[in-house]
Formats: structure tokens, sequence, C-alpha cells
């Protein structure tokens, strides 16, 4: 029974995984640029869950969207003024440009709201489900069902509509998409906005169980990545594998080593994916 | 006569190894000592960073080791802090040649992201580690011991002996630079597939320079440790120390022989400076400024200051990008 109860717990966590990296996959598939802001990303959507909550006291069906649009517009803002500068720049300048974003997110943040960690109150979306024996807290499910909605919303943008097939052209091939009309800067600014908007969209609904606090970005950037490693760059199905399997070695390491060394099992985990896979478990060579 | 453009780096370490000395104060003689050792571990990054390319996010671990042998021999076994810079410098060879072969098969955006996710490993493993002091870390001599100990109360000892660290640091890069090794690296920087191409052994040289490099610093920590007496996960092997290096070089100039030196002058002032008018460095304040710079040389400099020096010097080569 407590094996059942880990897997759902981890798929539950894994489902938010898989959404704000499928937000990354988005961005690294479609530009092969990274963002190593990813986490801070999620973070800031947490922040605006919280003063959502403590300062306007309404709840994750105002926030959530609210954080989505936020971060929409804040992707669009980074990719005009800065990555669509550095982008074919030399790799220095596009590894180090997303970083530096990365440390200004989260010290400034830091600046603001103080190094405290703060958290919603666990009764915000309260209730907890009792399915033969497996719990199930009502946060955490709304959340995976969201997460889970919303990546395959991601999929289906990009495989069955015709501004997903453009986006899709503008990253095969920029030049090619040009000649044949397709305007490859605003498709660029509307895959960050919607990367954007996935880590909003996770960070308004993991602020719901999780703490908040101005360096949770950091292990969220480092997840992002192994889970697009592991699911294969561009892939958002890979994605959205890749976070289930993530959510689920993290309970189960949670469970039998401890909460403080489940991180070692991640990240030991993709080293170890590094010696013997580095396409990725599902990627291509 | 010699030629001006022979003359001036000598000039520059006159300049470097009389300046501490015309002031008495000693918060300008710390500073100094700060941003010479600063300036070797970023040279250190730059062989491996800047030559070859491979924008390394986990130099931190070698940091830490340096850091942590020095601590580590001196709480545990009482010998002198300096005693572990050896030991540092074997553990940072045993360290490459662990990390280098699995993390130099990915290219790009993939080696920063898997050097930084080791790096983060490491400092998870580190708090864990209770044999080495955990989240608490260690402590060095409260008292010295004898010359040994390294102890002094002003930093100008310090200083000296950063200073020869780095002269010897400069002296072996500015001989690379000339030699195969650096055309390889070079090579290998400017395009890995053509570089192998053309015969370079990509594999083997980028582990030739990050064994240079992890040495160097693991040898910065040391003497980190030395003159600190004090290091703790964050301190030893946090991420930032790896920003640190990556900044420092970025700013004065990636794969140039003085760029580190240059931004180690420019950046690490203004943090003290940050951290000592703010109260500590628990702000953040100086992390700000450091990410703003960083977005900024990426965005209109990406060869840092290097790239601006034949603009204002009509006698300099425009390096090749």
């Amino acid at each position: 029974m407590i094996l059942l109860q880990l897997v759902s717990d981890g798929l539950q966590l894994g489902a938010v995984y898989a959404l704000f990296s499928s937000g990354l996959t988005l961005i690294w598939g479609m530009m092969n640029v990274m963002n190593f802001a990813h986490g801070q990303f999620v973070m800031l959507a947490m922040y605006v869950a919280f003063f959502c909550f403590t300062l306007l006291k309404v709840g994750p069906a105002f926030f959530v969207p609210l954080a989505a649009v936020g971060l929409f517009g804040f992707g669009v803002v980074v990719y005009l003024l800065l990555v669509r500068h550095v982008m074919r720049g030399p790799m220095l300048a596009q590894i180090i440009s997303t970083f530096g974003l990365a440390l200004v997110l989260q010290y400034s943040a830091l600046w603001a709201f103080s190094a405290n960690f703060v958290s919603l109150p666990t009764t915000l979306v309260g209730g907890v489900y009792d399915l033969g024996g497996v719990r199930l807290s009502a946060a955490r499910l709304l959340a995976g069902a969201t997460a889970i909605a919303l990546t395959a919303g991601m999929h289906l943008l990009l495989t069955r509509t015709d501004l997903g097939s453009r986006m899709l052209a503008v990253s095969e091939d920029r030049v090619a998409a040009a000649l044949v009309g397709i305007r490859p800067d605003p498709m660029q600014a509307l895959a960050w906005g919607l990367g954007a908007a996935a880590t909003g969209v996770a960070g308004g609904l993991i602020a719901l169980f999780f703490y908040v606090s101005p360096d949770v970005g950091n292990s969220f950037t480092l997840l992002a990545f192994v889970t697009v490693c592991l699911g294969g760059f561009g892939s958002v199905p890979g994605a959205l594998l890749a976070g289930l399997v993530i959510g689920v070695v993290e309970s189960f390491s949670a469970y039998w080593l401890g909460p403080a060394t489940k991180d070692v099992v991640v990240y030991g985990l993709f080293v170890a994916l590094l010696w013997v896979r580095p396409q990725g478990m599902f990627g291509r060579a | 006569m010699i030629p001006l453009r022979r003359a001036w780096p000598v000039a520059v370490l006159v300049i470097l190894a009389i300046a501490p000395f015309l002031t008495a104060n000693p918060f300008y003689q710390r500073v100094a000592a700060l941003v010479v050792l600063a300036a070797i571990s970023a040279s250190a990054w730059n062989v491996i960073g800047g030559y070859a390319g491979q924008i390394s996010f986990g130099h931190s671990i070698y940091f830490g080791i340096g850091a942590y042998a020095s601590l580590l021999l001196f709480g545990r076994f009482g010998l002198p802090p300096i005693a572990g810079a050896p030991l540092g410098i074997v553990a940072s060879f045993v360290v490459s040649l662990i990390i280098g072969p699995p993390t130099f098969r990915l290219r790009g955006h993939y080696f920063s992201m898997g050097t930084f996710a080791i790096a983060a490993l490491a400092e998870i493993l580190v708090v864990n580690w209770k044999f080495a002091g955990g989240a608490i870390g260690l402590m060095g001599p409260a008292m010295p011991r004898s010359l040994a100990d390294l102890l002094f109360r002003n930093s100008l000892p310090y200083y000296a002996i950063f200073l020869a660290v780095l002269a010897l640091l400069l002296a072996l890069t500015h001989l690379m630079q000339r030699s195969r090794m650096g055309f390889y690296l070079r090579a290998i920087g400017a395009g890995e597939r053509a570089a192998e191409s053309l015969g370079v052994p990509v594999q083997r040289y980028k582990l030739y320079a990050l064994l240079i490099s992890g040495a160097f610093t693991a040898l910065a920590g040391s003497l980190y440790a030395v003159m600190i007496g004090f290091v703790d996960p964050e301190s030893g092997f946090g991420i930032l120390i790896s920003v640190n290096m990556v900044v420092i070089a970025a700013l004065g100039g990636v794969g140039t022989l003085f760029g580190p030196l240059a931004g180690a002058i420019i950046l690490v002032p203004l943090q003290e400076t940050t951290n000592a008018l703010l109260g500590g460095s628990g702000t953040g304040a100086a992390y700000v400024a450091y990410g703003l710079i960083i977005m900024l040389i990426a965005r209109f400099s990406p060869g840092g200051l290097a790239e601006l020096w034949p603009l204002i010097n009509r006698n300099g080569r425009r390096r090749a990008a």
C-alpha cells in the first residue's frame, strides 16, 4: 500500500515538473538556447501566487491564470531584450546571458522578499481523498491534473494547429521558414512566452503545497534540465513521461533515504545518464 | 630596447607588486589580496573556459576541494593548512579524470548544464558529509602555532604569496598560448568538429586543459582557506564560486592572458565595497549587480574588455572572434 502511495505522490508532483519542463523543452527545442533562469521563472510565479493570496485574498482560480499571463509577458520581454540579441552570438554570450538573468531574479527576490520561507495555507485547496487506502491531497491532485492537461494541450498546439506548425518550421530552419513567409521573430517570441507561461502555471500550482523562498529556483532549473535531457530535447511527450518518472524517483528516494538526499538521487541519476546516454533517454543521437 | 608589447606585461606585474605597500589601510590591503586570489581562480578557469571554450559552471568543486583539503588536514590531523594544497591538487586530478571524460562528450549549453549539475551534487554531498563538518563547515587555526600555519594579522604576506602563484600561472598560460597546446585549445574553442577533422586530439587536450585548470583552482581554494581560516559548503562548493570565476573572466575577456586579472581588479573591489557598505554579503545586492553585468557583457560585448581594448589602443590587433 505504501508503494501505491509513493507512486501516486510521485506522479502528482512529477506532472508539475513535466509542465514547467515542457516549457523549457519548447524554448530549448525551438532555438537551441538554454534558459538557465527557468527555475527562477517558477520562483517568480510562486511569489505571484503568494502575494495574490496574502494581499488580495484570492485563490488559485485567480492567481494561476494571472501568473501564466504575467510570465508570458515576461518571457516575451526577455526574448526581445536579451535572447534575440545573443542567440546567434558566441557560445559564451548565449550561456552566460540567462545565467545573469537567473542571478538578478534570485537576488532581487532575496532583497525584496528576504530569505524567509513563506507558504500558502494548506487549507487553501483543502481536503484529502481516500481511494482504497491511498490518500490523495486535493491540492496535489488539482496541480497534477491541471499540469497533465496543459502539457497535453501544448503538445496538441504544436502538432495539430497551424500556429504550431509555423513554430516548428522556425525551429527546424529559420531561414527556410522566412522564405515561405513565416516571420521567425514573432514565432520565437511566442515560444519564449509560452515556455514562460508554463512556468507561471506550474509555479502557481506548486505554491499550493510547497514553500516559497528566493532560492527555490536553482533546484527547479536543474530538475527541468534533467527532465528535458531524459525526455529528449524538444519533445513535449518526452518531457511529460520524464517528469512523471522523476517525480516517482524523488518520492521513493525521499521515503527510503530521507528528504535531504532526494536531490542527490535525481542529480546522480542525471550524471549517470550523461555517462551512458548523452543524447537523453528517449532522444536521438 | 624592448618593444612596448613585451614591456607592458612586466610593467603590470611590477605595479601589482608594489601597489598594496603604498597604503597602510588594512581594508585596501585585504581587498588587494582578494583581487589577486580571484585572479588566480579566474585565470585557472580561463584555461578550459576561455582558451578551450568549454564554459564550466562546475569549478566550485575544485575550489571546494582545495579549501576542504587544507582545513581537514588541520582539523583532523593538526597539520598546517597549507599542507592541504598538494593534497587538494592531487584530489583535483582525480576529480578531473572522473568528471572530464563523460562531460566532454557534451557540447555548448549541455556541457555547462552538466557541470552545473555535478557541482550542485557535490555541494549536497558535502552538506551531508559529517566528517567534513556537514553544513557547519571547518575552521582553521585560531592562533599561529608556527610560521607554517601562515597566519598573519596583516594581508600583505598573503598578497605576496598569491601574487607569486598568479605569476606562475600566467607564465604557464603564456607558454601554453604559444605552444602546440595553445593552438589546439583555441581550435577546439573555435569549433570542435572542425578541430577534430584537422586531426586535433580533442578529448585528450580538453582533459589536459581541465587538469591544469582544476589544479590551479584547487590551489586557489587552499590559499583561500589559509587566509580566511573558515570554509562551509556554500563558501567552498557553492554555485556562486563558479559564477564568480566565469564573470570575472568574461568581464576581462575570455581566452586572453590578462583578461581575468583585469576582471578581478574591477569586480572584486566593487563586490567588497558593496558588501562593506550594505553590511555583510547577506543582502545579495552584489549579486544583482553581478547578474546585470553578466547580461550587459553578453548583450553588448561578449569578448569582454579585451574586445574594447583595440578601440582605445590603435596599435592593438583585434582578436579574431
